[in-house]
């Protein structure tokens, strides 16, 4: 079976590189899965989790901020803002980052910056509720 | 002549001297392999970056719907600096060289008649700068607090500039700042920031756009250049510590051989002292 190159970086390092079977992101405008083959397509990220398959059944989730993933014929490549594994998320980081998502939505006048934040508060909250399971 | 004492002090103080520029070169070469490991880490999403950016450039043609930010405004009137140089000194030429290019390329502007305003990014460019483009400077940003520089100094570096590029403060921004090829060799770079400069990469795949082509260039470019200014940074950090790694160890030895030199004398003049002293005696006795 095909399998896809993918690249997850973050400005302060690598998280994945190598070859999968899938990869499903939070693009802006809704979630969408990459699978070998995929057509050429630019979409920024939104905050949310990304799910690498390397094996079928077996998934691993990191949780990203913001970015940008450049699909073309040599695979997938995402540019994440801020990224996190799943491994490492814990109640503490998480409250940081909703903090700091609360501050970009109450600092702003601006309506899309606004709903943004609001979107990503929602999916951090949401993560900090799974993770108390 | 110095008497025996004068020069039992000086080989002291030379010593200590010499105490302490170990020392610094000691911690400037642990420093050196986290701000370089740290430099390294950061290449990659820059890479990626560079690369994301050329395939997106390739299939835009620049017309009156791109962002300013890659288009500039059309002029090069007003010209913005922007020096990142180190907060502390004891590093050898690093921070005069850096403000030299940049001394040098202000200078140039301003006998073609153009308008510059310079942003330091560390105290000791400012210190510099400071004495000839007292009225260019516009802002001073102190990372003197920071021990360890990461993405979001860099981000609040590039907000600001970022502010006042849309305020329409300046047209073109240089980035100066040293590279860092070995522990011996950085050098002063001078890199055009504003407009962006970005080779459009050979591939003509034809991309699917979500959401516009434009909205995503207007969210790119900023972080793009957000990402310009951390790899800077972190290159100027590890340049830092290699100049003065390299610029205390000679230190050190320039100490060890005088500590060598001011011995020899002193042994010396103890010797002629002692002959002196036998004389003395001697010829006091044969004179009975």
């Amino acid at each position: 079976m095909a399998t896809l190159n993918f690249e997850l970086v973050s400005p302060e390092r690598v998280l994945f590189s190598g070859e999968v079977d899938a990869v499903v992101l939070p693009a802006s405008e809704g979630d969408m899965t990459v699978l070998p083959g995929h057509a050429p397509l630019m979409t920024t990220l939104k905050t949310g989790f990304l799910v690498i398959t390397t094996k079928v059944g077996n998934g691993r989730r990191v949780l990203v901020r913001g970015g940008f993933a450049d699909i073309n014929q040599s695979g997938l490549k995402v540019l994440a803002e801020r990224a996190m594994p799943e491994e490492e998320i814990t109640s503490e980081a998480l409250d940081r980052e909703i903090l700091q998502a609360q501050m970009i939505y109450d600092a702003s006048n601006d309506l899309s910056v606004k709903h943004a934040a609001e979107a990503a508060l929602a999916q951090l909250q949401e993560a900090k509720e799974a993770l108390s399971y | 002549m110095p008497s025996l004492k004068d020069l039992r002090n000086r080989i002291a103080s030379v010593k200590a001297t010499q105490k302490i520029t170990k020392a610094m070169q000691m911690v400037a070469a642990a420093k050196l392999r986290r701000a370089q490991t740290a430099a390294e880490a950061a290449r990659p999403y820059a890479e990626r970056m560079a690369e994301v950016l050329g395939n997106l450039a390739s299939g835009v043609t620049i017309g009156p719907e791109t962002p300013r930010l890659l288009a500039g405004t059309g002029s090069d009137k007003v010209q913005l600096l922007i020096v990142c140089t180190a907060e502390r000194g004891l590093c050898g030429a690093f921070n005069s060289s850096i403000s030299r290019l940049a001394r040098d390329h202000a200078n140039r502007l301003l006998a073609e008649g153009k308008t510059v305003k310079i942003i330091c990014v560390g105290k000791k460019g400012y210190d510099i700068l400071r004495r000839q483009f007292a009225e260019n400077i516009i802002d001073l940003v102190d990372l003197r607090s920071v021990r360890q520089v990461g993405f979001e100094q860099a981000d609040m570096i590039a907000q600001k500039v970022l502010g006042l590029f849309e305020a329409g403060e300046f047209d073109v921004a240089t980035l100066f700042y040293a590279q860092f090829k070995s522990v011996i060799s950085q050098i002063p770079t001078a890199q055009q920031i504003l407009p962006a400069q970005i080779e459009a990469s050979g591939t003509t795949a034809i991309y699917d756009y979500e959401p516009a082509e434009e909205e995503i260039l207007a969210t790119l470019l900023p972080r793009n250049f957000t990402v310009q200014i951390f790899r800077a940074l972190l290159e100027n950090a590890a340049s830092e510590q290699g100049a003065r790694m390299s610029s205390m160890d000679s230190a050190t030895r320039n100490a060890g051989e005088m500590i060598k030199k001011q011995t020899m004398t002193y042994n010396r003049s103890r010797q002629a002292m002692i002959t002196k002293e036998l004389i003395e005696i001697i010829s006091g006795a044969e004179a009975l």
